[in-house]
């Protein structure tokens, strides 16, 4: 009987254990590795060679150029990424909001970028941003208008980075939009309708503030996604030209075998920033859960 | 009259327009499979081909043999299957333990999830990159399954569902002398196969899509999955072959797209679902 007691004290600790050796050994430990690794020059032939060097890695990153440049277009691209997206989908949401066959079919359509693999969509794009038989430019031309250099002039890259993701991603926060959309009871409007209620009052007064919470939920989730861009990035430009579309990831990446003191460092700054947007994330996340 | 004629304008304008912002993402799809099957010279032609004169099956075959895809392909599959049943069996269990019992640490244990759900790979990779080294397990298909084994986001959702169980149900069965394996297997899982469903689907594309995580992990071809094969097709095939490049990728997109195809509705709600609750 004392047995049966004991196993009833340990049980839910060894149906946790697999989890959490998981996150422990995966996540939890690689964390604490990476700030020791920051602090360290690491010698990648010989580790007993490596050198505790303090501040230095740090010292170094935030007096580098290269560094502010892939920060500052990770700022850039986060910026657009998001506020595009997020006009966008919210327009479409508003245009599909009626539950319809054709604008599931719509929606359906709009939304399958999103499940193919980002490497599948940087070389499709890559094919049709191609300045000289590319079919962009074909339909630009077409059209009359001027064409684009594209992924291969720095001044149009890191813009051309960003209309990839968002043809990518706006199919997912646009369906969000349309589900918070159509969970806001029809007689609400009923009652705006007869108060005689503008369209923009009805808007800005009442559809707005309603999908509020869904609103701050995909701005969040979208710039923590964003701030870690990478695959886009290396299938499509290798960073260049000139570092135009270098991002923190990318700039981790590059020096990942070089110089992994440095490069910790960079990830240690990454993990601030990710963990600070999460942490806002997941405060949202539980205020909504207590409210149903 | 004059109303009826503006709403009937309306109406195919509205038509019209969502016919092409369909275009607008559909297109290029179909762009990609009629590049697939074009020669050289006809993805050069001003205006574009469009359908191509004699459809080149040849270049899948071509693409193929650019590199080890057989290999490729099995990688993709073993990952991915792999992953999804060990987070599975690691996964119901732990969630289990967190809706339905109070345990010293609890809370403490519960954070350490949520910080998992919280640290993208991006910051982990070069850590267990070196410890993955020094275990040796770089040029096995390991590195790209063992660091996912605990699906922090899929804990976190069952959790929430197992919760919303009444607790009556639990209790009942346990008078009915049930072992908790058997509450767990009998009674919880079938109770939350949408939420199953949910974490399926949600793991399967981004585990089959994933690019980052072998491009750091594998040194070798013999380790390498689908997306890395197609993208160094890009490499191999240089900046001219493009009807080569789109025949890879049609074989890595293709299969997503026939099961997206089959199950739209589905995998629409998983990713609605996920993204609200």
């Amino acid at each position: 009987m004392r047995n049966h007691a004991l196993w009833e004290k340990l049980r839910p600790y060894v149906m946790i254990a697999p989890a959490m050796a998981g996150i422990v050994l995966f996540v939890v430990y690689p964390v604490l590795y990476l700030v020791r690794l920051s602090f360290y020059k690491y010698n990648l032939m010989n580790k007993a060679k490596s050198k505790f060097i303090g501040w230095d890695n740090y010292r170094k990153l935030f007096g580098n150029d290269d560094f502010y440049k892939s920060l500052v277009n990770t700022v850039w691209y986060t910026v657009g990424v998001v506020a595009l997206t997020m006009i966008l989908s919210l327009l479409i949401a508003l245009w599909l909001r009626r539950s319809s066959r054709w604008n599931a079919l719509v929606q359906a359509g709009i939304f399958t970028p999103h499940i193919v693999s980002i490497v599948s969509i940087a070389l499709l794009w890559l094919w049709m941003m191609e300045p000289s038989h590319g079919l962009l430019n074909y339909v630009l031309q077409s059209l009359g208008l001027p064409t684009s250099t594209w992924l291969q002039s720095s001044k149009t890259a890191l813009v051309s980075v960003i209309i990839v993701s968002v043809w990518h991603g706006i199919g997912y926060y646009a369906l969000i939009l349309v589900a918070a959309l159509q969970s806001i009871p029809p007689s609400i409007y009923e009652a705006a309708a007869l108060d005689n209620a503008g369209r923009f009052k009805l808007f800005f007064r009442i559809t707005l503030p309603l999908i509020s919470p869904q609103l701050f939920f995909v701005l969040v989730i979208m710039t923590i996604g964003s701030f870690k861009v990478f695959d886009t990035v290396q299938v499509m430009t290798d960073g260049g030209p000139n570092q135009a579309t270098s991002t923190i990831v990318y700039y981790i990446f590059r020096y990942r075998s070089t110089n992994i003191g440095y490069s910790s460092a960079t990830g240690v700054v990454l993990m601030l920033v990710v963990g600070a947007l999460t942490f806002l994330y997941f405060r949202l996340l539980s205020r909504k859960l207590h409210y149903q | 009259m004059k109303t009826m004629d503006l709403r009937y304008a309306k109406l195919t304008l509205s038509a019209v327009l969502k016919a092409v912002v369909l275009m607008i993402f559909v297109f290029p799809f179909l762009w990609m499979v009629s590049t697939s099957l074009q020669t050289l010279q006809e993805t050069t032609t001003v205006p574009p081909t469009f359908v191509p004169a004699v459809p080149q099956w040849n270049n899948f075959v071509h693409a193929m043999q650019a590199g080890p895809f057989l290999t490729y392909a099995r990688n993709s599959v073993v990952v991915t299957a792999a992953i999804l049943v060990i987070q599975f069996v690691v996964m119901i269990p732990a969630a289990y333990a967190f809706a339905k019992y109070r345990f010293a640490g609890h809370r403490l244990l519960f954070g350490l999830v949520l910080l998992a759900f919280m640290i993208p790979g991006q910051v982990t990779f070069i850590p267990v990159y070196l410890m993955l080294a020094d275990w040796g397990w770089i040029d096995t298909l390991l590195p790209q399954i063992v660091p996912f084994l605990a699906n922090a986001f899929g804990i976190f959702l069952l959790r929430q569902y197992f919760m919303q169980i009444p607790e009556e149900l639990v209790e009942s069965a346990r008078l009915d002398n049930a072992s908790e394996f058997k509450i767990i297997w009998k009674l919880m899982t079938p109770m939350s196969r949408p939420a199953l469903a949910t974490i399926a689907l949600f793991s399967f594309v981004s585990h089959w899509n994933e690019y980052f995580w072998p491009l750091i992990m594998t040194n070798s071809n013999s380790v390498r999955p689908l997306t890395l094969g197609i993208a160094m097709l890009r490499e191999t095939e240089g900046i001219t072959n493009w009807h080569i490049v789109m025949a890879g990728n049609v074989v890595l997109v293709i299969p997503i797209l026939i099961a997206y195809a089959f199950c739209s509705k589905w995998i629409v709600k998983a990713f609605v679902y996920s993204g609200i609750k």
